[in-house]
């Protein structure tokens, strides 16, 4: 008996973290190569991460179009930033303007 | 006039890289074009760390920064190439000529301050990047025979590109 109800609090609390897991939602990756950003536009769901993977040798940025982001991504690094609202955001390098990126969040 | 003069140091570059005696115009050897190209970095970075020193515009030094992180990172690049590939950067007229030229242009900026500083460092800055550019495009990435440097000067041109754009527009923002 004390077995079963150990077993099932653990198939509970797996439970319980799958579905945060789910909730957290999935991440989506963006590649920076030969300075540019790969895919250019991106369509994601709300709570979704952007991850950005820098491949060249020079550091980068992902900054919003206004600025109200700004990530920085080294050489060989990668960087995430999670997206919850629907809309749609453009980007681009700070360091290397004509690097532009789009991302669309769902509604 | 400085816009002027820049154009014309621009040429006299443009001249030392395609005509220069002491490298043959359309066949310079690895060495010589691992030096060619880091030189123009070394340049730019000094020209750059200058506009650290007098610039006060917020655009101007965040090119400046840009200028030196990016061509500092190809330069490290370029010093870990040659040293894989057992390559020693030679000297050569077109390196010498570029630095003479820079060494004036530099001394003619420092004399600027203020708003004429910043305009004359980014009108510098088309016409270096143009140069450079053009040489990197018509004459240092065709001439390359190893492909580990010709890749990496391809690259470079991609991020000198970028920067010739980036330039421009500052220039356009200044006027």
């Amino acid at each position: 008996m004390r077995t079963f109800v150990r077993q099932a609090a653990v198939l509970l609390l797996l439970q319980i973290a799958c579905a945060r897991a789910g909730a957290a939602g999935e991440i989506v990756q963006v590649k920076i190569n030969d300075l540019a950003f790969s895919p250019t536009e991106i369509t994601i769901k709300p709570g979704d991460t952007v991850e950005w993977v820098n491949a060249d040798f020079v550091d980068h940025t992902a900054t919003a179009t206004g600025g109200s982001w700004d990530i920085l991504i080294g050489p060989g690094k990668s960087a995430r930033r999670k997206f919850d609202k629907p809309g749609t955001s453009k980007y681009y390098c700070r360091f290397h303007p004509n690097m532009t990126g789009i991302i669309r969040v769902r509604k | 006039m400085y816009h002027f003069q820049s154009a014309v140091v621009a040429a006299a570059v443009a001249l030392a890289v395609f005509s220069s005696p002491g490298v043959a115009a359309d066949n310079p050897s690895d060495p010589q074009i691992a030096h060619i190209a880091y030189t123009a970095g070394v340049i730019d970075i000094a020209t750059a760390k200058l506009a650290l020193k007098k610039s006060h515009n917020k655009a101007v030094r965040a090119f400046a920064e840009d200028m030196v992180r990016d061509h500092q990172a190809v330069n490290d690049k370029a010093l870990a190439l040659v040293k894989k590939l057992h390559v020693t950067p030679e000297d050569n007229a077109t390196s010498q000529s570029l630095v003479s030229q820079a060494d004036t242009e530099r001394a003619d900026l420092g004399k600027l301050s203020g708003k004429a500083f910043d305009k004359a460092y980014v009108d510098n800055e088309v016409a270096f990047h143009k140069t450079v550019d053009n040489a990197l495009e018509t004459t240092l990435i065709p001439s390359a025979s190893n492909s580990e440097l010709k890749s990496l000067l391809q690259t470079g041109l991609k991020i000198f590109a970028g920067h010739l754009q980036h330039a421009e527009h500052l220039a356009s923002k200044l006027k």
